[in-house]
Parts: C-alpha cells; sequence; structure tokens
C-alpha cells in the first residue's frame, strides 16, 4: 500500500513514522481474523437489511470497512482488559466475543438484547467480555475509558484500557483533558483513533487543522503512530506495541487507524459527499477482508472450498441471529421501570 | 460528643469512608495538598497519601469521566467539582453518562460514585460561582440529590451517599461551611431520601433546603414570638429520593405550605413539591401553597444586591404571615 503525504480521501492507509510496519501471520492467525472479520461484515450487512425492513429502528451505525482496526487489536490485548468505544459499536462486541444473538436482539430492542432493549444499538455493554459501551455522545467515552485506566493503574495490575474514538470525536474538548490526565498519572490506556476519513459528513480536511490525529498527543508528549488500519497485521503490531507500552507502565500511547468506512454515517446518511468511485476504490484496492483472502490463498493456508466453508459457517451464525432477534419477545411494559435507580 | 464546622464535618465524613474502604478514592482541583479551596478536606491527602486523594489538572469532564470509569470498574470515587456553577462545563457526564449506566445496560454496569460540589451564594462570588443549582440535577432521571444543612448530616448522608450503589450528587453549602453543631464521636450513617422535621409546629408546613433551613428556622422563630404563629420546618436533606411522606403528613397536620428556596423560581424544586402537594393532598391545604424564592435572575456581587436577591428570615416570616392572616 503506498505511502503518501497528503493523500486523497480515496487513499485511507498510510502507515508513518515509526509504524512497527506488519506482524507475519501465521495459517492459524490469519484464519481467525479473517472468520472474526467476515463474522462483523456480514452481521453488519444483515443489520442494515433488518433496518431496511424495519426490524430495527432508531439509529444504526455501521462498521463496514473497518473491521480490520478491531480484529488487530483484539489480537493484541488479554482477558481483564477493557475495551470502550461510541456509537459505531457492532464491530468492537462481536471482536470481544458477544454473542451476536444478543447484539441483534439489541438492535431489534427485543428481551434477549443486551440491555433488554432499553440501550438500542449504540449502547450495549458486556462487564464478563470486558466491554464498556457502546456510548452515544461523540468522545464521551474517552474520559470514561481513562477512568478504566485510573483502575487498572490503581489495583497495580497491568491490565490496559483500548480507548476507541473516531476522527470526528478527535476534536471534542474532553480528549485533551483526557490525554493530560493520562499522561500526568501515566494511565495504561491505549487511544485508538480510527480515522475513517469523515467526521459524520464532513471530510477530515475540511474539519481538522491537524489531519495527522497521531500527532494529537505530541503537546503532552504522548507517543503516537498511523497505521494502516485495513491491514490486520500492521493493526496487531502497532496494538502489541501500544499494549506494551502501557503495561510497561510507561502511561499512554496513541494509534492513529487510517481506515475507511463504506457505508454513511448511519443509515440515514446517504453519503452524498463523497462520490461512488471513492468508495469503489478503497472497496476494490484496500479491503482489510480481501487483503486476507488473498493471502490465505496465495499461501495455500486455505483453498477456495475452505473459506467457502468459512463464509457458510459465518452466515449461519449470522442468519441466527437474525431469526432469534426477529422472534425474541419484545421487553415486558414493566422494564420501563427497571433499573433506573436500585 | 464534639462541636464541628461543616467544613471539618466534609473531611471527617470523607476519611470516616476511606478508612473504612480502600475502594474509595477522592479526586478533584486543590483538593490534596491545597486542602480544598474551601478547606473543607484539610488533611486527608496527608492521611490517605496521592494515590487515593488525587489533585486534578483544572479539567472537569475529565475528572467526572475518569470517575465515572473506576466507578464502572469497582471503584467508589468521590469526585470534587469545586463550584456547582461547573456542572455546565461537564454536564454531558451528570445529565448522559452517570445516570444513564445502569439504565441502558440492563443493570451491568453500577456507578457507585459522588460528586461533591460547593453549592449557593453568599460569598459575593457574583453570577458564575454562587448558583443553587440542585434543581438541575434534580430533573435528571438516574441521579440522587442530598443537600445536608448541618456538620452531622454532613458526615452521615456522605457516607450514604458512599455507600450508595448510585451516582449522588452532594451539595454543600459555601455559605454554611463556617457554621457549628454537634457531632457524636464513632461512625456516623444516615439514609438517603430521608427529611427531618427540625421544628414541630401546628400552623403552617415550611420546606427548605441547605442554607434556607437555617433561615427557615430563624423566620419560624420570630413568627412565634412576634405574631404567635407555630410553624413546622422540614429540612428536606434529599431531593431525590424524596421523603413525601414526611411531606404529606405534616400538611395533613397544618394544612399550609410553604417552601423557601434558593434556586432561581422557574422550575425551582418547590414547584415540584407544590405539585406533589397538590395532587396528593388538595383537601387538606387551607390555602394557597406558596412558593418563597430567588427571583429569576442572574445573581448580583454586590452584597447588598445578593442579600436583596436570597430569600431571608425576614422575608420568609413576612410573607408567611401575610399568608396566613390573608
Amino acid at each position: 500500500m503506498a505511502v503518501a503525504k497528503n493523500k486523497p480521501a480515496s487513499e485511507p492507509a498510510a502507515p508513518s513514522r515509526d509504524a512497527p510496519g506488519i506482524a507475519e501471520f501465521s495459517k492459524e492467525q490469519e484464519l481467525t481474523s479473517y472468520r472474526e472479520m467476515l463474522l462483523i461484515r456480514r452481521f453488519e450487512e444483515k443489520a442494515g437489511q433488518m433496518y431496511g425492513m424495519g426490524l430495527i429502528g432508531g439509529f444504526c451505525h455501521l462498521y463496514i470497512g473497518q473491521e480490520a482496526v478491531v480484529i488487530g487489536m483484539q489480537m493484541a490485548i488479554k482477558t481483564g482488559d477493557q475495551v470502550i468505544t461510541g456509537y459505531r459499536d457492532h464491530g468492537h462486541m462481536l471482536a470481544c466475543g458477544m454473542d451476536p444473538k444478543g447484539v441483534m436482539a439489541e438492535l431489534t430492542g427485543r428481551t434477549h438484547g443486551y440491555s433488554k432493549g432499553k440501550g438500542g444499538s449504540m449502547h450495549m455493554f458486556s462487564v464478563e467480555k470486558g466491554f464498556f459501551g457502546g456510548h452515544g455522545i461523540v468522545a464521551g467515552q474517552v474520559s470514561l475509558g481513562t477512568g478504566l485506566g485510573f483502575i487498572n493503574h490503581y489495583r497495580g495490575n497491568d491490565n490496559v484500557s483500548l480507548t476507541y474514538f473516531g476522527d470526528g470525536a478527535a476534536n471534542q474538548g474532553q480528549v485533551y483533558e483526557s490525554f493530560n490526565m493520562a499522561q500526568l498519572w501515566k494511565l495504561p490506556v491505549v487511544y485508538i483513533i480510527e480515522n475513517n476519513r469523515y467526521a459524520m459528513g464532513t471530510a477530515v480536511n475540511r474539519s481538522s487543522a491537524q489531519t495527522d490525529f497521531s500527532k494529537r498527543g505530541l503537546s503532552f508528549n504522548i507517543p503516537g503512530i498511523q497505521v494502516d488500519g485495513m491491514d490486520v497485521r500492521a493493526v496487531k503490531a502497532a496494538g502489541d506495541l501500544a499494549v506494551e507500552w502501557c503495561r510497561a507502565g510507561k502511561g499512554p500511547y496513541i494509534l492513529e487507524m487510517m481506515t475507511y468506512r463504506y457505508r454513511g454515517h448511519s443509515m440515514s446518511d446517504p453519503a452524498k459527499y463523497r462520490t461512488r468511485e471513492e468508495v469503489e476504490k478503497v472497496r476494490t484496492e484496500h479491503d482489510p477482508i480481501e487483503q486476507v483472502r488473498a493471502r490465505l490463498l496465495q499461501k495455500k493456508f486455505a483453498s477456495e472450498e475452505d473459506l467457502k466453508k468459512v463464509d457458510a459457517e459465518v452466515r449461519a451464525i449470522v442468519n441466527e441471529a437474525a431469526e432469534f432477534a426477529s422472534h425474541d419477545p419484545e421487553p415486558d411494559p414493566s422494564e420501563l421501570w427497571t433499573d433506573v435507580l436500585r | 460528643m464534639a462541636e464541628l464546622t461543616y467544613r471539618d464535618a466534609v473531611a471527617r465524613g470523607i476519611a470516616q469512608e476511606m478508612e473504612r474502604d480502600n475502594d474509595v478514592v477522592f479526586l478533584g482541583e486543590d483538593i490534596g495538598k491545597a486542602g480544598g479551596v474551601f478547606k473543607a478536606t484539610v488533611g486527608l491527602y496527608e492521611k490517605f497519601g496521592p494515590l487515593r486523594v488525587r489533585d486534578t489538572p483544572i479539567s472537569e469532564q475529565a475528572i467526572l469521566g475518569a470517575a465515572m470509569g473506576a466507578a464502572m470498574t469497582g471503584l467508589k470515587p468521590i469526585a470534587e467539582i469545586m463550584f456547582s456553577d461547573f456542572f455546565a462545563v461537564c454536564f454531558d457526564y451528570i445529565a448522559n453518562e452517570f445516570p444513564k449506566s445502569r439504565y441502558m445496560t440492563n443493570g451491568q454496569v453500577k456507578c457507585p460514585l459522588v460528586v461533591r460540589t460547593g453549592n449557593g451564594a453568599g460569598s459575593r462570588f457574583g453570577a458564575q460561582h454562587s448558583q443553587s443549582i440542585e434543581n438541575w440535577a434534580m430533573m435528571i432521571p438516574g441521579l440522587k440529590v442530598v443537600a445536608p444543612s448541618t456538620p452531622l448530616d454532613v458526615i452521615g448522608l456522605m457516607a450514604a451517599a458512599v455507600r450508595d450503589p448510585d451516582p449522588v450528587i452532594f451539595f454543600e453549602h459555601k455559605s454554611l461551611y463556617a457554621t457549628k453543631g454537634e457531632v457524636p464521636d464513632g461512625e456516623i450513617v444516615d439514609t438517603l431520601g430521608t427529611a427531618k422535621i427540625v421544628r414541630p409546629g401546628k400552623d403552617a408546613t415550611i420546606l427548605a433546603l441547605a442554607l434556607m433551613v437555617p433561615r427557615a428556622l430563624e423566620a419560624a422563630e420570630r413568627l412565634k414570638a412576634e405574631h404567635g404563629i407555630d410553624v413546622e420546618v422540614i429540612d428536606l436533606r434529599s431531593l431525590v429520593p424524596l421523603d413525601t411522606q414526611t411531606v404529606l403528613a405534616s400538611v395533613a397536620r397544618t394544612h399550609r405550605l410553604f417552601t423557601v428556596e434558593e434556586n432561581p423560581r422557574l422550575c425551582g424544586w418547590g414547584a415540584e413539591l407544590v405539585s406533589i402537594v397538590a395532587d396528593e393532598a388538595f383537601y387538606d391545604l387551607d390555602g394557597p401553597p406558596v412558593r418563597i424564592t430567588t427571583p429569576h435572575i442572574p445573581l448580583p456581587a454586590a452584597d447588598i444586591l445578593e442579600d436583596l436577591a436570597l430569600p431571608n428570615a425576614e422575608r420568609i416570616a413576612d410573607r408567611v404571615r401575610r399568608s396566613l392572616e390573608g
């Protein structure tokens, strides 16, 4: 993938200075990442369909195109580490190992959704899986993720907090309050800026004075690197580097993931602020899943037949989730009043 | 038993809970080495050390965000927002994050934290450092809201707030910090959501909170001495949960209701109380409920003007007398 400065929006990935390059993946890692990314892709496609059919209401922000970011990062962490993100959160939940049925049932507002239908697309949590939301206010989670780092530091364990936010959120004020606090107190937080080139419908170069988000921590002396967020191996390598830095007690780390969202900001966004060709170019040249697929075949880690089987298994999981979420009962009216206060 | 200032009661209440539970941490601006801008947290830094008593940057959003992040994973943070006016700077966490955590997570994520803050007027700080904003907190479902008026209540309600599994907004009144009260030795733990009848009476019920409690009590003594009017004064102490039973039972005895509120008039907590009494006990009332409030204006700095704005004993007594005689 080309390394270029002043890249057009259609060139999402440009790893920069100090990036650790790519991690060579074993057969197992290639296959696992393929399967996990594909699960997110198919799940999101299904969610999009179900939204179109009226089975999912409200907001629905799809993660399609950005799958390598969350899967690569997940491969770099261990049990006990925490993950927190904003509203484009379905991929993060699946990556954390949350049950697709529970996630989809939350999208359809049903009883066995992760929040019994009271959270919806943007607000799902699994303490068991180390996933702390799912937050609807742009950048609100950045200070919360800093607090997750605070408890790791307070407890003296070596866990880290993966705090995800977008290029849009990076222009909110509490991000910088949090950067300062995290570096001051050497909190183990990996700030992962998913730069998908658009803050809602406004391109980064139209919304940000400094479009190299890896530099946003410079004045706090927080190290940051740009990473090819379309290559799961590059994400994993950068994740290893940042997580190790945090575990060693050196404070926070910033990873700017150069990625791209194929769909609109939400289901109600026709994405008229960019051309069809721009999207198509990324899809054909940089797709994170196709990259792994090509390697799997080229390295003879898998045959077309093997991959078809994986595809079928993933589709079955997603179909089962959709089926479940369509027929799970709606929440009892009494749920309106539960979990407000103790 | 010892006489303690409201200010020292804050430090004692926090210390009591920090001694008891290592998961209680305290963070805020100038709270540690400096002892707090109101000197309400003197000695805590020396006693518990910099890991548990954290001086923070001047970053209200990061303070509350970090407190919630830590609370979600098992700590019980006490966060200070120096002046309650600054809630407006970090309101996202107060309005959108803390109170929604339990509801949006199917009860998985609890937010057992306390935000303590200097509330109210009387120090001539002007419009941006003097407001009574307890009604801002009261209007948000998912928060608990307390406002003690005595040193004893500060300690007991602080303990109750820290031990509570929900986010509690703890309003300390700046003009009460220097006031004194008797406090027994040993552990003190109170109950949230309980009002106190601080002066029994038969002719009318006055509901008050924080600084307005001593003012209502002074008004009650004047009414008794000068006009033979015997009013009951209730210190609500807690707006959420709200002890409506104590209020309704009092109105059933006295048949008249007055609220004394420091918050500006529109949508003040007294309006909610009057509405509840009108709904539940309309036929107990012998006359219209009356709200005595700060007018709906920003607060002035000049002492003569600030004093004019806040309800005082004279105004309270006069309003009650005219209404009862009316």
